[in-house]
């Protein structure tokens, strides 16, 4: 007997690893990049490549298909809102219907900060949009997922931004003088 | 403009946001930009100091520039700047851009980091938020040094408020990925475990991710998180779906912990206390039950959350791989998922269901859903639920309903899409092997297989239905039948050709007794397709025709003249040329005899791995096909190529190495590469002998390509000796994974993996033979020293390996200091009343217990400088021994487990690698320096470690690996 099972066998015992997800990117129906996350380091130029394969991967794919497809050594999970395409990248072992719903509550999110958000708010506010993706997702896992919890955050912190403090500018100094 | 603009809107952003909306094309745009990055740069440049609103609004603007996909070169101090602005927005905005644009290499980054600690020292918990997102976002090394030994205090400290821990659990699972030397276990381990019973769900969601991560590299130290996390999960299951609050997810309570719980329990075998094992079987067959309930919603977020949880908890209920009564209900589900009217379902149904497959206690139950599976390979309309199909076809696939399957996945192929027939290809072609009761099956569903999506068929295809006819007498006379009977299609695929020439040249006698397929009509056949074919393959026919010769000298005369045409004898073609003027003298000068024995027929191919299964496996990654072999290798016994019936050929193992066509052996990197040096030697000398006689005319006749003229001398095939024992292990220095030894009778496959200090080591010890192993016992024992440096663990194997199986045993291996001897390994067994015994190295190298460690150039050079005790430096130069191509030398320094850093050594030529060898007493630090000369094809190998035994070990076994 020959024992080509045997080698196979020798990769079946796999490491679990933990759900991380590697980037993730909001794009419009026409292409446009609106928002980028990397949980990942690459370097600007495969982040492109990654960009443009995947944006022409996910374009060409037509409603009703499925929400998942395996591209390189990933599976992409992808929902489209409106005009706008929202995909994230996660690993072999990872959850896909989680991962769908973590793009259903950012959508939530910004929709209840923006007040019924559009493609819009997210260009011409990309930093908040960035600002609430960071109260949601720490490195790529959920820090909090209570709606009412991360709209408190950015929202104390919108009021600390108008309360103005130049009390303290102590340290501004300092910080300098390596 | 925006709808909304909550906090303090920077006009100025959305003009020249609405400017760019406006280009009407990209040069426009491109010009816009310009004329903005001037503005700022100027503004920066300025004499008058710019305010805080003005520099946030530029920093902002460059921002978003760069997210445009524009370059930004400067702008990284005034962000800096910002970082130490007490007011918050500006200070957000800083954080912002140097999480986007950071440079790890940066002056600037202590800077950052300056800010950084200011603001996690400032109590002030929205200030030390958004210094933790930075380091999260960032996660670079330099950060890791400066805050690695910082952020567990803030985590575990009991003042710290509840947001805070959050983003510090979070941003110490960062760190820890990046930098898993930097953070050191201590006394906050054990606080962190207990996060899992904090109060707010949220500080429970993201330390777990923590746990988790952490619990995987330290499995013992953490495994009190299991019983936390089942108690923690029954409350979740248990509870009421308004209980939670806002934690509740569409009526399903906390969905994302469940997960998460769920996935922490994986990475632990089920839990030994029976209370703790009962509470969680008991969540389980809830969380099966709920997936029954009407769902409290109509809403897709709804079915979502709560299948998420349900395919998480099956995907426990695989890993555990116990509970019969779990798996054939998760099957059960998955199998109304199969027809569940969203795709999203279906498609993740298939795919849980893969693993399934390969559990015996639901490989029977996810059979039952055959024709459900093929319908939805005939009929899904998108492509990536089909591929999921076809998958769990081919993992559900055994003898019973090997035909059904193969026939579908044939018959799919006619329609498959591109981008996965060659896979199909390959599936199809390893169940037709794998499977085959009767060859002529087999060979007629090859055969189909080029018919029907012959571009698709690659060489390890075609080359492994020629080894299986060659190995199997009973199937040749058909085979030679059918294949000629293909040959008639007056468009047949190249591939086709191919496998007609090479068998009708070794078998094409067994059908020439028929008129219709005399030797003549067999030839004319054959060459009305010469003309149509590549070089290759012309080549391939060449050779089968001079194998014409041998077997039917009524065809000499029209052969030679066909070899002494223009078309051949001049060929432009190199090989072809070559071929052409070789056969023709040799078939007018040599004897018959000299003839039939320089073309005698093809000796047996050895037992040897499937080049199509590494083929298979190389295309989908590790694990993707794995699981039903592994079944298989429980389930079955007899095998389609050769089996126990023919006992071990010496000539032709001896032979394989010259006239294999297949380069399986090297696809996977698994056995020994057949010696590419060794063949055409071989065949070299052979073929001088012959023709020593004959004159020199043909003696640079190295026709081993194909293999077709090779038949090497019969060689003993000596019985492993110990001397051999080094050598096996010095293949294991660079990979974990691999055969360690295989003889007529035994292979020992092993699997490692190693974390930190710890590895585990999986042999599985294979009965090549159909007759029972008795008295199979294995014993590890330590030379020397070794006692007292290496643990390592093992439970007794059964005694009886049966013929044609494999057993699997499992070392536990701790290093409790530095060594430099392998453990040993004896096997003894009964195998027909002779007692077999055999003593290996177990491949368990120092090197195995690294953790690679990435740094920057500065910080190894001054590493380097500390080291520079002589004893603690090691250095060889030696010949290089195997390839120096760069690709191969990384993977095999990446292999050894040291991090390999760019950017260092000011040759680009040079290697330079660091990390730390992980023992229980100690760590080492290890410096690698790798400068090869291509030259003189001579390295140089310089070793600095903190202990100097290390380096002298390391750069003994590394010397052999180049």
């Amino acid at each position: 007997m020959n024992l080509p099972r045997m080698l196979l066998l020798l990769l079946t015992i796999s490491i679990t690893s933990s759900f991380q997800m590697q980037f993730m990117l909001l794009f419009s129906r026409q292409g446009k990049l609106r928002l980028q996350k990397w949980y990942v380091p690459l370097s600007d130029k495969e982040k492109k490549k990654i960009t443009r394969e995947l944006v022409q991967t996910v374009l060409a794919r037509k409603p009703k298909m499925c929400s998942f497809l395996e591209w390189r050594d990933l599976k992409i999970v992808y929902k489209r809102y409106a005009s706008l395409y929202f995909c994230c990248a996660i690993e072999d072992q990872d959850n896909e219907l989680i991962t769908l719903e973590i793009i259903h509550r950012y959508v939530e999110l910004l929709d209840k900060y923006f007040g019924s958000v559009c493609e819009l708010d997210i260009i011409f506010n990309f930093e908040k949009a960035y600002f609430i993706l960071d109260e949601f997702l720490l490195g790529g896992e959920a820090q909090e997922t209570s709606k009412k919890n991360v709209l408190k955050a950015i929202e104390q912190a919108d009021l600390l931004q108008e309360n103005i403090d130049y009390q303290t500018r102590l340290f501004a100094g300092t910080v300098w003088t390596l | 403009m925006p709808a909304v603009s909550k906090g303090d809107g920077m006009r100025g952003l959305a003009v020249f946001i609405s400017d760019i909306r406006n280009c009407k094309s990209k040069e426009a745009e491109i010009k816009r930009i310009n004329k903005e990055l001037a503005n700022i740069r100027s503004k920066f440049k300025g004499d008058k100091a710019l305010d805080g609103y003005s520099k946030k609004k530029y920093v902002c603007k460059l921002l978003f520039i760069f997210l445009l996909g524009h370059d930004i070169d400067f702008g990284h101090m005034e962000a800096v700047n910002l970082l130490s602005s007490n007011k918050y927005t500006e200070k957000q905005i800083g954080y912002l851009f140097i999480s986007v644009l950071v440079n790890s290499n940066s002056e600037l980054i202590r800077l950052i980091n300056n800010a950084i600690k200011n603001d996690l020292s400032s109590r002030n918990p929205t200030f030390m938020c958004l210094a933790l997102h930075c380091i999260a976002n960032v996660g670079s090394r330099e950060m890791a040094e400066a805050f690695a030994s910082e952020i567990p205090r803030i985590l575990v400290a009991g003042d710290t408020m509840d947001s805070v821990k959050q983003s510090a659990a979070l941003c110490l699972l960062r760190l820890y990925k990046t930098s898993p030397d930097l953070v050191l276990m201590g006394e906050w381990t054990s606080r962190v475990v207990h996060l899992l019973n904090d109060q707010h769900m949220g500080v429970v969601t993201a330390a777990i991710s923590l746990i988790t991560c952490l619990s995987q590299k330290n499995p013992d130290e953490f495994k009190t998180c299991v019983s936390l996390a089942v108690s923690r999960l029954s409350r979740i299951v248990s509870s009421a779906s308004t209980d939670l609050q806002d934690y509740t997810y569409y009526f399903v309570p906390a969905p994302w912990l469940s997960c998460k719980l769920l996935r922490l329990l994986q990475c632990y075998p089920p839990p030994e206390d029976g209370a703790v094992k009962g509470r969680l079987v008991e969540c389980l067959e809830t969380i099966l039950n709920k997936a029954q309930e009407p769902p409290k919603s109509k809403k897709v977020q709804h079915s979502n959350a709560k299948n998420a949880i349900l395919f998480e908890a099956i995907a426990l209920i695989i890993h555990y791989d116990s509970e019969p009564n779990l798996l054939v209900r998760a099957c059960n589900q998955l199998g109304q998922f199969l027809q569940h009217r969203e795709t999203n379902l279906r498609y993740l149904a298939l795919e849980s269901m893969c693993t399934l497959a390969s559990s015996e206690f639901s490989h029977e139950a996810v059979k039952t859903h055959i024709e459900t599976v093929i319908n939805a390979l005939k009929t899904e309309r998108d492509v990536s639920v089909r591929q999921r199909a076809a998958d769990l076809l081919y993992a559900m696939c055994d003898r019973s309903n090997a035909k059904q399957i193969v026939a579908e996945m044939l018959s799919y192929l006619e329609t498959a899409d591109y981008s996965i027939r060659e896979e199909m290809v390959l599936k199809v072609a390893i169940l037709a092997e794998k499977y085959a009761v009767d060859y002529s099956w087999y060979v007629d569903t090859i055969l189909n297989l080029i018919r029907i999506a012959g571009d698709y068929v690659s060489e390890e295809v075609w080359y492994r239905v020629i080894q299986i006819v060659i190995n199997r007498d009973d199937v040749q006379g058909y085979a030679a039948k059918t294949v000629f009977e293909a040959l008639q299609a007056p468009a047949c695929h190249e591939n086709m050709v191919k496998v007609g020439g090479y068998i009708l040249g070794e078998f094409g006698n067994l059908i020439a007794g028929d008129p219709r397929s005399s030797p003549l009509v067999q030839f004319n056949l054959l060459h009305s397709k010469f003309h149509l074919c590549s070089v290759p393959t012309r080549a391939l026919l060449l050779s089968a025709y001079i194998k014409f010769i041998n077997l039917f000298p009524e065809t000499k005369a029209t052969i030679q003249e066909v070899l002494r045409c223009d078309s051949q004898i001049r060929n432009s073609d190199v090989e072809l040329q070559q071929r052409a003027v070789e056969y023709l003298k040799l078939s007018s000068i040599a004897s018959t005899d000299v003839l039939a024995t320089v073309l005698e027929e093809m000796p047996p191919f050895p037992e040897r791995e499937s080049s199509i299964l590494a083929k298979l496996k190389k295309k989908k990654g590790p694990g993707a096909v794995s699981v039903t072999e592994m079944e298989d290798g429980k389930r079955e016994g007899g095998e389609l190529n050769g089996g126990g019936d023919r006992g071990p050929d010496a000539s032709a193992m001896a032979a394989s190495n010259a006239s294999t066509p297949s380069p399986s052996a090297d696809l996977l990197g698994i056995r020994p590469a057949a010696p590419v040096s060794a063949a055409p030697a071989s065949v070299g000398s052979l073929l001088v002998d012959v023709f020593s006689e004959a004159g020199p005319a043909a003696s640079s006749a190295a026709v081993n390509d194909e293999g077709f003229l090779s038949s090497a001398p019969p060689s003993e095939d000596p019985a492993p000796p110990l001397s051999e024992a080094d050598e096996l292990l010095n293949k294991f220095v660079c990979k974990n994974n691999g055969v360690l030894f295989e003889n007529q009778l035994l292979q020992i496959g092993i699997k490692s993996e190693y974390r930190q200090n710890l590895g585990r080591m999986y042999l599985f010890y294979g009965n090549k033979t159909s007759v029972q192993f008795a008295s199979f016992t294995t014993t590890v024992s330590y030379p020397g020293e070794l006692q007292s440096q290496l643990n390592v663990q093992s439970k007794p194997v059964e005694p009886l390996v049966e013929g044609g199986a494999q057993i699997q045993q499992v070392l536990n291996i701790e290093c409790l200091t530095d060594f430099s001897e392998a453990p040993l390994l004896n096997i003894k067994f009964r195998y027909g009343g002779a007692l077999q015994n055999l003593t290996l190295k177990l491949p368990v190298t120092i090197n195995k217990f690294f953790q690679p460690t990435e740094m920057a150039s500065q910080d190894f050079f001054q590493r380097w400088k500390q080291l520079s005790q002589p004893q603690q430096e090691a250095q060889k130069i030696f010949k290089a021994n195997n390839s120096m191509d760069t690709e191969v030398l990384k993977a095999k320094l990446l292999g050894l487990g040291m991090a390999l850093l760019d950017n260092v050594d000011p040759n680009p030529e040079n290697y330079v690698c660091a990390g730390v060898i992980q023992t229980k007493g100690q760590q080492v630090g290890c410096l690698l320096r790798l400068e090869p000369n291509a030259q003189a094809q001579m390295y140089r190998l310089t070793l600095r470690c903190s202990k100097d035994s290390v380096s002298r070990r390391l750069c003994e076994l590394l010397a052999e690996q180049f």
